[in-house]
């Protein structure tokens, strides 16, 4: 080899913790909706439960949200937000070593949550189950996840800081503040402790706390995914770049006051159920507009759609996020409320956000990038990406629409009266009527679980017929 | 309802230091010429000159 050596090794992109996160993100996302399934079969046959305390619906059920949601969603946010900053400005992480420590750090997190929550260990406090030494862990860890991000920002070499950064930023600054508000808790021994607040007040703050979360890492980090990967995919710029800062301007001035439409008909005062609705319906303006923006970023090639499985994942997933955010603000109203609280409608609408929305953008985004970590130019196989895409949809479209038909019906029964004043329908019988929805519901859950197992063979086949790489950085160019 | 005095002073101190912050955007020049800012990550990874690249000077911000 007489190749001569550049007198310098090339800088490369700090790829090694997105990789990382990227197979964990793909490893839990299978563990998180195989929990999914369990607890979608024991809701439709309790005998399930096998009577074991740790096996149970209600300690599992924390246990599968807290898998999809921070496991699943938060290591593929890491891994995106990660790749994406170094990409857009142009420089390898600040902090490497603090940036692989966020890796370790939240795996740790993962894990105590994994044992403790089977366990019983809960605050019980919806998406912020964790008992309050894993709260300062998490604490930790996200802190040190913003010193890596908000560091790379601080050293671009690119001055615009491109709109997918203000979501990321958004996000982790918003999840920062609402964990530590919401979880502050005087601790009563170790794996216990009281909420700093009581009585409605904790549930105001929980709420505050629980759709911020909706909106802030479940929504506005998806975004940034969204605004990365779809131009990077479709080889098109954004439709409209003017219209996705307005669309983020928009969403976090409007996106804080919305939590309240958790608690209508609740001993809040009504005149924050009336501001938290007001706002939910405002909400409908930025959401769509970012859907439309994001879906004709396609506009003039549309037939990259009929070819690209990639971008089929990224395209419906818009559209899943354009319906669950139709849908919410509708929900929020308070006399649509009145019949869908409560009602496995809810379940219904949450799965269209969290299969349609999260988990497809995530998939696209996960398949753009696995190839890229291993030294490949596409995936293993892509008509298994093709597969996959067709075997989610149709499980997410038998989940939701399995949920609606339950959710609206259990509405109608419990509400139900006779001339008499009486109740026609007993609980249970709104329960055994649910029976048929419930198998329908499983079936969806176990075809979206078979897209996230045919997702893992081939990540795993193209991670195996590649090598480990670290893109290098393009070197500035002197104007 | 004590919960509100805490969240309503955090979401207006967290408004007006988005309202900070958008300050600092427009007047930093993040959002002089937008229709650049959507191509630019298009020719990223390649090492040829756009004609819509500049280099960052921080001097500048």
């Amino acid at each position: 080899m007489t190749q001569s050596m550049p007198a310098l090794a090339a800088p490369v992109y700090s790829d090694r913790v997105v990789r990382n996160f990227v197979l964990a993100s793909v490893l839990w996302g299978v563990v998180g909706m195989l929990v999914g399934v369990v607890i979608a079969a024991q809701l439709t046959w309790p005998e399930l439960n096998f009577g074991i305390s740790w096996f149970s619906y209600g300690r599992l059920r924390p246990l599968h949200t807290n898998a999809v949601i921070f496991a699943f969603g938060g290591c593929a946010l890491f891994a995106s937000s990660y790749y994406v900053v170094q990409r857009t400005c142009q420089v390898s992480l600040f902090a490497e070593k603090l940036a692989m420590f966020t890796f370790w750090g939240w795996q740790a997190v993962i894990v105590a949550a994994a044992i403790s929550l089977p366990m019983g260990y809960t605050q019980g406090k919806e998406y912020a189950e964790l008992e309050w030494p894993i709260d300062i862990l998490i604490t930790i860890v996200w802190v040190a996840y913003a010193v890596v991000f908000f560091g790379t920002i601080g050293i671009r070499k690119v001055r615009h800081i491109y709109v997918a950064n203000w979501f990321f930023g958004a996000y982790i600054l918003a999840i920062a503040l609402l964990h530590i508000v919401n979880s502050a808790a005087i601790p009563a021994g170790f794996m216990k402790s009281y909420s700093a607040y009581a009585g409605v007040q904790d549930a105001m703050v929980q709420w505050w706390y629980g759709h911020n979360a909706v909106g802030f890492l479940l929504t506005a980090g998806f975004l940034g995914m969204m605004y990365y990967f779809i131009p990077k995919q479709a080889e098109r710029p954004v439709y409209s770049y003017r219209l996705s800062i307005v669309h983020f301007w928009a969403l976090i001035f409007t996106y804080m006051w919305a939590g309240p439409h958790h608690l209508h008909y609740t001993a809040l005062p009504d005149w924050a159920q009336s501001v938290g609705m007001v706002f939910s319906l405002v909400l409908l303006a930025p959401s769509w507009g970012g859907m439309i923006n994001g879906v004709m970023t396609l506009s003039g090639a549309w037939h990259k759609l009929r070819d690209d499985p990639i971008l089929k994942f990224l395209i419906v997933a818009l559209s899943f996020y354009g319906m669950a955010t139709f849908e919410g603000p509708m929900m929020s109203v308070k006399t649509v409320n009145a019949l869908s609280h409560y009602t496995d409608w809810t379940i219904g609408h949450v799965h269209a956000g969290a299969l349609g929305w999260v988990g497809l953008i995530t998939m696209g985004s996960l398949y753009y990038m696995v190839p890229r970590m291993f030294g490949q130019t596409k995936m293993y196989s892509v008509r298994a990406i093709e597969l996959h895409f067709w075997v989610s949809t149709v499980g997410i479209v038998l989940y939701i629409a399995a949920m609606w038909i339950a959710g609206v019906m259990q509405g109608l029964m419990w509400r139900a009266v006779n001339p008499d004043g009486t109740l026609v329908y007993s609980f249970v019988e709104s329960v055994k009527a649910t029976f048929p929805f419930y198998v329908v519901r499983l079936v969806g859950g176990l075809l979206y679980l078979g897209g996230m197992l045919i997702m893992s063979w081939n990540v795993v086949k193209t991670a195996l017929n590649g090598r480990v790489v670290s893109a290098p950085i393009p070197l500035p160019v002197m104007a | 309802m004590e919960s509100l005095y805490l969240l309503l002073p955090l979401s207006v101190l967290l408004v007006l230091a988005l309202i900070g912050v958008f300050g600092w955007a427009v007047n930093a020049g993040q959002f002089d010429d937008l229709e650049r800012e959507g191509w630019r990550v298009l020719e990223e990874g390649s090492n040829t000159a756009g004609p819509t690249r500049t280099p960052f000077d921080p001097d500048q911000t």
